[in-house]
């Protein structure tokens, strides 16, 4: 049994877990706004720690930790994508402080939280299809709970309730891939599956069971056709819970994906299964519909969705451009990609719950007008957002899509990276819509701010300045990311 | 290190200027703009470099590299250096920067601390532009200057400006992606001959022949579709007819101080890039298209010309004179001869200076009279007498008055054109003198009506004199109009050191 430090993050957000619900059954009806956010925010800032050491001190490399027989395997990989959930996570705790002002059963909203990332920064270690299932379900159940938390607001429990079924659904359709992968290869531990998969007869059982498998994470990712969820979900959460759905579970989603498709599938398979093929489908599709789709929105909330759906699609070349020999830095780079994205969409979410407590303000694009003159700061961040999300260099997203595109030219898969390019002009149409709301419009007559909510700017600055920062300090995350996915090749 | 530090302070004033109460932002963003104006005449005045950058030989003068970002078979470094091409663009940029705060004084009377600061932003991103010399660093700063320019002209222009500030950003930007695209298909065609996205490594390598073929297309293909992309990517920056339609709206919509920057500088970026892309990475191209281009340069000069004959509004005249005298710049890199070449450069920066001394002459009239077309006013000259005579330097100066900036210029590039070797380069360069004529002809005309005869103005506006602030801005661009045109060699001398070499031939 190899040492437990390894596993400190996962173990540091399951205890906040528990310590958050200690403090609940104390005293049941606390309101205690600094406790609940502050026990949380703790607990994930010391995971995000925890994260960063190991990975420094080199826990991740030569194969990482393994556990249980290879079935939790702590590598560079889990440990980047923990960074990235643990991030994120501290960001939506801070900003839910405001958020949740004079909300009842907050403690349960931080416990489940907390949950989510541990299932989170598990499913980033899975080594075998049976813990990425189970970690999985512990990711979607308190989302499930967390899209609903509104209970008084139809749209919310409407949402909760769409993203429950389908999930549902969609868990039964990963479950039953497992086992008809588990008949064809006779294992659940990513390793034998690929090593039986090479082999196995019964190429059709395994096909169908591969495709089974990847159905379950585009609507972990919220994939073309898998989508339908992500727009109603988004909405009608809480903005917070909105921004963690759609940067760290979708993260979460990605990095199982990653590891399940290169070590227990594996490119020797593609001769029978050809996998790679279907995911260059689906990231033409996802990136393509998602921003038409969000081009014609006039909800701001709901074009962040969209938006977020086809920023899916870019990172799926990571997994599309597969087999051109530029293997580990395209996959580096849709990391990479992931981790600008964590900062970068939930930063704009966070926005958006900033606008939503501001409350005089409603959700359609007018509603943003004139707001750069009212509160300057928070607006310069979430120009920075906008821009650094269509890929203008204000902030680490543009380092992150053009290299993502250079690598799947590099890797042979030209005709990708020109999808996504045009896709990237696309756009920036309706990402300018909010810049040009926010600064060149003029604002309503009646608008006016009555208060500057600390955590929520807190939060949005934050991850504002570490977009921009993320610009001169890219060689930083590029290095472990490539170095993570390298490992998954060997 | 200077380099890092003239960045950096430009970046901090920004910051600091940005949440600073409106009241101290005029004064505080004048002593932030001062910090990388010492910076960059420090740079100047110890400049040690030699040669071209981007050819064997050259050496750049406060030279920085470090690793930056590695990807695949890339490496991206922080790479940056000056030397005689990028020096004198570097002082242009603080120098406009400082006096383009103060035309700022007087009309920008709304959300002043943010107006600074996307001031000081820009000015960060236009030094980058020059001082970069890794495509990645190069494109973020060539990207970054588009969002303050943007807000510049959206938020603080004229009547239309978010048609205006729309336009520009839809224009630059998309010009921008195909000239990626271009470059793009550069480096993938090197193959294995380039390590890294290091601009003069890439220049080397292309001009040592080690471009192969892309995907079934031959070098000699490929460095064609290359280059037409990069051309037409900068063409709408310098801008070149018929990609220039953008110009005029921006400069019309907007704010004095953006107009002046606008002209000064940021047109400066697509000559720059097509000197470092176009004209120094495939030289062969360039010789071969050399007639079309030259007719391009010529049209843009006449017809711009003619364009600003037509024109009522002050304002418009000035932005149509511009893309006359960039095509004069076009006119210079095409003839690819010593004095061509530099000539070009020197003419960047000369029409840097002149067009922002005109602008900021234009925004202190309209400051004082509140119109700006040209039938309704005259006489001004009797109640301005110090704008007046700044206006008046100003267009001597555009017209090619010796002893003035303009003339060196035009004077360098005429001399390079008719050396030229391509077909027909002596009626080219005959053509495009006569838009001097037209020059001198509708700049007399503005002035005659504008300036002289009995005063008159159609407003209801008192005219008094210009505050001093205003009139500091204008008297320095003269000065140093007189300056650069009586001594050219200040820069001269350096700018031909670093374009003599593109002459050679070779790698």
């Amino acid at each position: 049994m190899a040492p437990l430090t390894a596993l400190a993050p996962t173990l540091l957000l399951a205890l906040t877990a528990l310590a958050l619900f200690v403090i609940d059954s104390i005293d049941p009806h606390s309101k205690n706004r600094t406790l609940f956010s502050g026990t949380a925010t703790v607990g994930s800032l010391a995971a995000l720690v925890a994260a960063g050491a190991l990975l420094v001190t080199g826990t991740g490399t030569n194969g990482g930790v393994q556990f249980y027989g290879g079935q939790l395997v702590v590598d560079g990989m889990s440990l980047f994508f923990t960074i990235i959930f643990t991030s994120v996570a501290t960001l939506v705790t801070v900003a839910s402080y405001d958020y949740l002002a004079g909300e009842t059963e907050q403690a349960d909203y931080y416990t489940l939280v907390m949950l989510a990332a541990t299932g989170m920064t598990l499913l980033a270690s899975a080594g075998s299809l049976a813990v990425a299932f189970v970690s999985l379900e512990l990711v979607s159940l308190p989302t499930y709970a967390l899209v609903a938390f509104l209970k008084d607001n139809r749209g919310s429990v409407e949402a909760g309730l769409k993203y429950f079924l389908i999930g549902a659904l969609s868990s039964a359709i990963f479950a039953y891939g497992i086992s008809l992968v588990y008949a064809a290869t006779g294992s659940l531990l990513f390793s034998d599956v690929a090593a039986a998969a090479a082999e196995t007869e019964l190429t059709g059982v395994l096909g169908i069971g591969v495709l089974m498998v990847l159905a379950g994470f585009a609507f972990k990712t919220a994939s073309v056709p898998f989508h339908f969820w992500a727009p109603e979900a988004y909405e009608g959460a809480p903005a917070p819970i909105s921004a963690f759905l759609s940067s760290a579970s979708k993260a979460a989603g990605f990095v199982v994906a990653f590891r399940v498709f290169t070590v227990a599938f594996g490119l020797d398979i593609t001769s029978s299964v050809d996998w790679v093929l279907a995911f260059q489908i689906l990231a033409v599709v996802t990136m393509t519909l998602g921003n038409f789709a969000a081009a014609t929105q006039d909800n701001v909330k709901r074009m962040l969705a969209y938006s977020s759906i086809g920023q899916a699609g870019y990172v799926l070349i990571g997994l599309a451009a597969l087999g051109g020999g530029n293997n580990p830095s395209v996959l580096g780079m849709s990391m990479v990609h992931l981790f600008v994205y964590g900062f970068m969409n939930t930063g704009a979410f966070l926005f958006v719950a900033l606008v939503e407590h501001w409350g005089s303000v409603g959700r359609t694009f007018e509603d943003y007008n004139g707001l750069g003159r009212e509160a300057p700061i928070a607006c310069v961040a979430m120009t920075v957002f906008m821009f650094s999300l269509a890929g203008i260099p204000l902030g680490g997203g543009f380092l992150s899509k053009y290299l993502l595109f250079y690598e799947a030219v590099g890797a042979g898969f030209w005709w990708l990276a020109a999808v996504g390019v045009v896709n990237s002009v696309l756009s920036l149409y309706y990402y300018s819509r909010v810049v040009k709301a926010m600064w060149l419009n003029d604002p309503a007559s009646d608008l006016s701010l009555n208060s500057y909510p600390i955590g929520l700017y807190t939060a949005v600055v934050a991850a504002g300045l570490v977009t921009v920062l993320l610009i001169p300090a890219f060689g930083l995350v590029t290095d472990p990311a490539i170095d993570a996915a390298a490992a998954l090749f060997s | 290190m200077l380099i890092e530090i003239l960045l950096a302070l430009c970046l901090l004033g920004a910051l600091v200027v940005f949440v600073l109460p409106d009241d101290y932002a005029p004064v505080g963003a004048l002593v932030a703009s001062l910090f990388p104006l010492v910076t960059s005449f420090l740079m100047w005045f110890g400049f040690d470099g030699s040669g071209n950058a981007f050819l064997d030989g050259g050496t750049l003068a406060y030279e920085t590299m470090v690793q930056w970002i590695s990807v695949g078979p890339y490496a991206i470094n922080w790479h940056v250096g000056v030397d005689g091409i990028s020096m004198p663009l570097v002082v242009l940029t603080t120098v406009l920067t400082t006096l383009a705060i103060l035309t700022a004084w007087t009309p920008i009377d709304e959300r002043r601390s943010q107006f600074y600061g996307l001031v000081l932003f820009l000015e960060t991103g236009l030094l980058g532009v020059f001082v970069a010399l890794d495509f990645f660093a190069w494109l973020v700063f060539w990207e970054i200057v588009l969002i303050p320019m943007y807000m510049l002209i959206g938020v603080w222009g004229g009547p239309r400006r978010k048609y205006a500030a729309i336009k520009f950003f839809v224009y630059t930007n998309v010009a921008t992606l195909v000239m990626f695209l271009g470059f793009a298909a550069l480096v993938f065609g090197l193959g294995d001959a380039v390590t890294s996205l290091d601009m003069p490594a890439i220049a080397q390598a292309i001009r040592a022949g080690e471009l192969g073929s892309l995907g079934g297309v031959g070098p000699d293909t490929l460095k064609l579709i290359a280059f037409v992309a990069m051309f037409a990517g900068f063409a709408v920056k310098v801008p070149i007819v018929p990609v220039h339609t953008w110009l005029p709206d921006a400069h019309v919509e907007a704010p004095t101080p953006a107009s002046v920057l606008l002209a000064g500088v940021l047109l400066k970026m697509g000559t720059y890039a097509l000197l470092r892309f176009n004209f120094t990475m495939l030289p062969d191209v360039a010789a071969d298209l050399a007639p079309y281009i030259a007719i391009l340069a010529v049209v843009s000069v006449i017809y711009g010309a003619m364009l600003a004959l037509a024109q009522q509004d002050l304002k418009r005249i000035v932005a149509y004179s511009s893309i006359s005298s960039m095509g004069f710049v076009i006119l210079g890199l095409v003839a690819y001869t010593e004095f061509g070449l530099g000539g070009a450069t020197f003419q960047m920066l000369s029409h840097g200076l002149i067009s922002g001394l005109l602008f900021a002459c234009v925004g202190v009239i309209y400051n004082t009279t509140h119109t700006r077309m040209v039938g309704d006013m005259a006489g001004l000259a009797d109640r301005m007498p110090v704008t007046t005579g700044m206006f008046i330097a100003g267009c001597f100066a555009y017209m090619g008055l010796p002893f003035m900036a303009g003339f060196m210029g035009e004077y360098f590039i005429f001399q390079g054109s008719f050396a030229a070797e391509f077909a027909g380069s002596m009626v080219f360069t005959a053509i495009a003198m006569f838009g001097i004529v037209i020059v001198a002809g509708y700049l007399l005309y503005a002035m005659q009506r504008t300036l002289f005869g009995e005063f008159r103005l159609d407003t209801d506006y008192t005219i008094g004199r210009a505050a001093f602030h205003d009139v500091v801005p204008l008297a320095v661009l003269v000065v140093c109009i007189i300056g650069l045109g009586t001594a050219p060699d200040v820069f001269f001398g350096m700018i031909q050191d670093a374009v003599g070499p593109l002459l050679g031939g070779g790698a």
